[in-house]
């Protein structure tokens, strides 16, 4: 089994790399005009999600950004997913169309 | 090395593709039916894709030494419209004979509707009828708790045996629920909508080597058909012994195809 630093020797530079793009993202957002939607309210409390968490970080962000309803939806009205639950009263964004 | 591709749309990939699989030891090959980019116009349209699964892809992988397999269904994004979904069921009984089809799928569901989940139960009931396994689709992103959840419900309904069927695109909070259930596993190795190397390895290393394997899901999006070698060179990276990656990449995938009556495992060195 690898050693914590065999982990860091593997994963830190291409970790650190993504947390700066995290970083800049939000900056990104913060300097353009407009106002963002429910996939930013979910990143966000997706973030808080990860670092209160202890152990199984990936589960919890992804149930951070999972719709948590149980009964099956009436129809659809689009194909595709947004990444982030829907507040509807947002409205919605141009879709990205995930293939497979 | 050599390892089996579960699952990879190769109507959408060129033939040097199939080059790149071979050299890099691809031994067997599957491809699930399942959503073009668009939704066809009439249930002819699935009656010529099927034909491309069954007749025209077999013979493009076998120029490179790669055996062809095929699983038969109509996607859940276009069986919202029940009707069509329904004509196109109607033709799947004249390929199930083909001999490179192994079962149903990807059958499952897209945005957990009423009407996905009428026409995955149709799905069940004809996979059940000529006694076939299934490989089963999980909603993207925000709708793939919801969705793997109405499948299972559905599928402990059917009273199908869970070691017949894959689930497939688990993530870290789908594949525990998926594996409790007796179901098999898959991970899909496409970074932006499902996982990287790092992350499936992870999920092996968190819920074990058993009932689970990893495929690229290549198609027409932003996808690598070699995602499945190359995250074996990162288990290396992570110290699992070649033993180890084998059975991920090779046997694991071989023992749950061992159970379609058209896979026969494939020569490997």
């Amino acid at each position: 089994m690898p050693t914590k630093t065999d982990i860091l020797d593997l994963y830190f530079m291409d970790s650190r790399a993504k947390l700066l793009d995290i970083a800049s993202y939000l900056d990104r957002l913060d300097r353009h005009e407009g106002e963002t939607d429910f996939r930013q309210e979910g990143f966000i409390n997706a973030l808080q999600t990860m670092l209160e968490t202890k152990e199984n970080r990936a589960a919890a962000v992804l149930n951070t950004l999972s719709d948590h309803s149980t009964e099956p939806e009436e129809a659809a009205t689009i194909q595709v997913a947004y990444g982030a639950p829907q507040n509807h009263e947002n409205g919605s964004p141009e879709p990205q169309i995930t293939s497979n | 090395m050599h390892y089996i591709e579960p699952h990879a749309h190769m109507v959408s990939r060129t033939t040097a593709d199939y080059q790149q699989l071979a050299m890099a030891g691809c031994a067997a090959l599957c491809e699930p039916a399942f959503w073009a980019g668009y939704d066809r116009a009439s249930a002819q349209g699935f009656y010529d894709y099927y034909r491309q699964l069954t007749e025209y892809e077999p013979a493009r992988a076998a120029k490179f030494g790669i055996p062809h397999y095929c699983w038969l269904c109509i996607n859940p994004k276009e069986s919202e419209d029940a009707g069509f979904a329904r004509e196109v069921l109607q033709i799947i009984p004249d390929f199930i004979d083909k001999p490179n089809v192994l079962g149903i799928g990807e059958i499952g569901l897209n945005k957990n509707t009423k009407n996905e989940l009428a026409i995955f139960e149709e799905h069940v009931e004809l996979a059940k009828k000529y006694d076939l396994p299934i490989l089963i689709h999980t909603p993207h992103l925000e709708d793939k708790l919801k969705g793997t959840k109405l499948i299972i419900d559905a599928l402990k309904n059917a009273n199908v045996d869970p070691a017949r069927v894959v689930i497939d695109h688990v993530e870290e909070h789908t594949a525990g629920i998926v594996l409790d259930a007796g179901f098999w596993a898959g991970m899909t190795l496409y970074p932006e909508s499902k996982c990287t190397a790092a992350r499936a390895i992870d999920m092996l290393e968190t819920f074990g080597m058993e009932n689970i394997w990893m495929n690229s899901a290549c198609d027409w999006g932003i996808s690598d058909p070699l995602a499945v070698v190359k995250c074996a060179l990162e288990m290396k990276k992570r110290q699992h012994s070649i033993k180890t990656v084998q059975k991920v990449i090779f046997e694991n995938p071989a023992r749950f195809l061992k159970q379609c009556k058209n896979f026969v495992l494939p020569e490997t060195p």
